[in-house]
């Protein structure tokens, strides 16, 4: 058994330097275990890494690498294990990767499709909120994503609110934009950020007044916006009172819609 | 009657534009505010839905009118002159901030603008015009921006609308003439239409000199509009030919279908009841099936109903089409041309994708389609595959009932 340390559970470079030397030395999936950080085991020692002399480079098609980079965000702890199985697979017959039907291929699709849901939710639903700093003002954010897609995500936000100065606080880690520099730091706890912010009042009138009580369709809400996101966006707080007044508002419309006799 | 404040005004502004179903925020040019002044990006892919509100929409955009006053009489509108609606007005400059106050919190994409006219169309264009250019010029903001333009509006200020804007939408209001020239009496279909003609031209210019020069001056990257569908009494199978000439003529984005409302204070011309909703989505499938599954109008029009001209709300269109033309069924998922495999009900445009790549390795059984796509059930009679072959399933009198959903109930608040 070799032992594999990849130095963070988002390490894509770590992953790809071992798997190349593994698949170098024709080291079977089954006999490879792949571990984050210090998660110890020290039954088994650490695995030779170097290159073998006059081994032929690894290549592999582009859209292996796509995955595997998204793939590794998971936090399925198998994802390391799938994604060397299928190095192994596509190194004998690259075509491997058009065939979308085959099991492997598929179960890390799946997982890819849940990375891009989280990292989509991520850019929609983060909220920030604004704190004055001395005589600047920093925007504020505590978000809980499902899988270890922070880093990978914080280009988005830099591109976005480039001359702006903020931060994205999560359990577990965080990042911080000065509007020069990004930096990482460590993990935070919800209540690091401001308690409120003015214009969330605001942002609720709009967000009642844009409703249209006429059309409920709350399964359609809930899909895109499961539960688990309301705690940290300001607005969900009126949707139960939504609801509950919808038909009411329905029917006084109704009623004022008709001709006067 | 007392002044009001700010959110006073975004209350009654909010209000009056959620009759305007389109808010999507897609197919601008793709940039991001690195390097600039300001703040605000775009994809170039679909839009980011910040928000999503109990009607199951998704909030992208701030979208709000710069006033609801109005000197037109349209009957389906909430802000017509003789409706006794509360008035309000925004200056451009609360426009602006608030766009950027909600945008640094990542509450939206951008701005959606439209207005009521006020004074004249001119005069009401340029108060739209200036908000964007506020944005962009004083602000640098590289968000999203839709503007609605007014049909009879000076060309010189529609064009400076499509300068500062990604989008731009004119609307058409109703799938007939005969309904624009009741409801709308003041609208005229052949100007909607001008004005329509003449932003297409403007955007593929602009598109020409962006490949010729890279530098060229950015212009909105497409134009949408929007019908309203149960104020008159147009049919499905008008509505659907419709749409199919604006998209040719006109090169739209998006035909948007929005579900009459019952507005307060309605002109007795208008229908009392909503048209059920099952109807709007109906037609946007139908839309999807032009758009991405190679159907043409004259396909769907086949599925809607000889004597009512509706499309039928028990079904989705595509599978309508299979019940009516099973001799086209089965479809070997190894074989088929791409146009016979998007023709199957239950296989959508990614399923497609995955058979045709997937069958270039080797050949399908039942379990490998089964993994690409959501249900296989439902494929079984229109479908073959290594394995699979229907016994003449499509012959079945009762095959409508075998693959037919359900009746669900949308309205439950699921937890
Ligand atoms: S012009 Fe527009 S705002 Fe005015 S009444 Fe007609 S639809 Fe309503």
């Amino acid at each position: 058994m070799e032992v594999i340390r990849l130095e963070a559970p988002d390490d894509f470079d770590g992953w790809r330097m071992a798997a190349r030397a593994l698949a170098a030395r024709g080291v079977p999936p089954e006999d490879v275990l792949w571990q984050v950080g210090d998660e110890v085991t020290d039954l088994f020692a650490g695995a030779d890494l170097t290159m073998p002399q006059g081994a032929k480079t690894l290549n592999v098609p582009k859209d292996f690498i796509d995955l595997a980079r998204m793939a590794v965000l998971h936090r399925d702890p198998q994802r390391f294990a799938l994604l060397y199985g299928l190095l192994i697979r596509v190194g004998r017959d690259p075509r491997v990767m058009q065939d979308r039907a085959d099991p492997l291929v598929r179960r890390l699709s799946v997982l890819v499709k849940a990375i891009r849901r989280d990292i989509h939710k991520m850019r929609a639903f983060v909220r920030f909120r604004e704190m004055p700093v001395g005589n600047r003002v920093r925007y504020i954010s505590w978000f809980e994503p499902d899988h270890h897609i922070l880093r990978a995500n914080a280009g988005f936000f830099v591109g976005r609110f480039a001359n702006m100065e903020w931060s994205i606080l999560t359990p577990d880690g965080s990042v911080h934009w000065d509007g020069d520099v990004l930096t990482e730091g460590a993990g935070a706890s919800s209540s690091d950020i401001p308690d409120e912010d003015p214009t969330e009042k605001i942002w609720e009138t709009y967000y009642a007044s844009i409703f249209n009580p006429s059309r409920l369709m709350t399964g359609a809400m809930l899909r895109e916006m499961p539960k688990k996101y309301w705690k940290n966006m300001p607005e969900t707080r009126l949707i139960t009172g939504m609801i509950a007044g919808a038909r009411g508002r329905e029917l006084e419309m109704i009623e004022r819609s008709k001709p006067k006799a | 009657m007392s002044r009001l404040d700010m959110a006073g005004k975004l209350e009654i502004l909010a209000d009056a534009a959620k009759y305007d179903a389109s808010c999507a925020s897609s197919g601008a040019q793709k940039r991001d505010s690195r390097g600039g002044k300001g703040i605000g990006s775009t994809t170039a892919s679909s839009g980011i839905c910040h928000s999503y509100t109990p009607d199951g929409r998704c909030i992208s955009l701030l979208k709000i009118l710069l006033t609801n006053s109005c000197i037109f009489d349209c009957h389906y509108c909430i802000n017509r002159k003789s409706s006794n609606v509360r008035r309000a007005r925004f200056t451009a400059k609360e426009v602006v901030d608030l766009t950027l106050s909600f945008y640094k919190r990542n509450y939206i994409e951008g701005l959606f603008l439209s207005s009521g006219i006020i004074g004249s169309p001119d005069y009401t264009m340029e108060q739209i015009v200036e908000v964007a250019r506020s944005l962009r010029l004083d602000h640098d903001f590289r968000g999203y921006i839709h503007l609605k333009t007014i049909p009879d509006a000076d060309p010189m200020l529609v064009e400076a609308a499509g300068r500062f804007a990604d989008r731009v939408s004119i609307n058409v209001e109703l799938p007939t003439v005969p309904g624009l020239t009741k409801l709308a009496p003041e609208k005229s279909a052949p100007r909607i239409e001008g004005a329509m003609g003449q932003m297409r031209l403007a955007i593929e210019d602009s598109k020409d000199a962006r490949r010729r020069y890279r530098h060229a001056p950015r212009f909105a990257t497409g134009q949408s509009t929007q019908m309203i569908v149960g104020a008159d009494d147009g049919t499905d199978r008008d509505i659907v030919g419709r749409a199919a000439h604006l998209y040719d003529r006109f090169g739209l984005r998006r035909v948007y279908y929005s579900a009459f409302s019952p507005i307060p204070d309605a002109s007795a011309v208008l229908p009392l009841k909503r048209p059920p909703l099952q109807r709007e989505n109906r037609l946007y499938q139908a839309d999807w099936l032009m758009r991405f599954y190679t159907f043409t109008p004259e396909d769907v029009a086949q599925t809607t109903d000889p004597v009512t001209g509706m499309l039928p709300l028990d079904i989705d269109p595509k599978l309508a089409w299979a019940l009516k033309f099973r001799e086209h069924f089965p479809v070997d998922v190894n074989r088929a041309p791409k146009e016979a495999l998007l023709r199957v009900p239950g296989l959508g445009t990614k399923a497609v994708n995955g058979i045709l790549s997937a069958r270039r390795v080797r050949r399908l059984r039942l379990e490998d389609v089964g993994r690409l796509t959501v249900s296989v059930k439902k494929l079984l009679p229109f479908i073959i595959c290594e394995d699979w072959r229907p016994v003449r399933l499509t012959d079945r009198a009762d095959l409508k009932a075998l693959v037919a959903p359900k009746p669900v109930q949308l309205d439950l608040f699921g937890a």
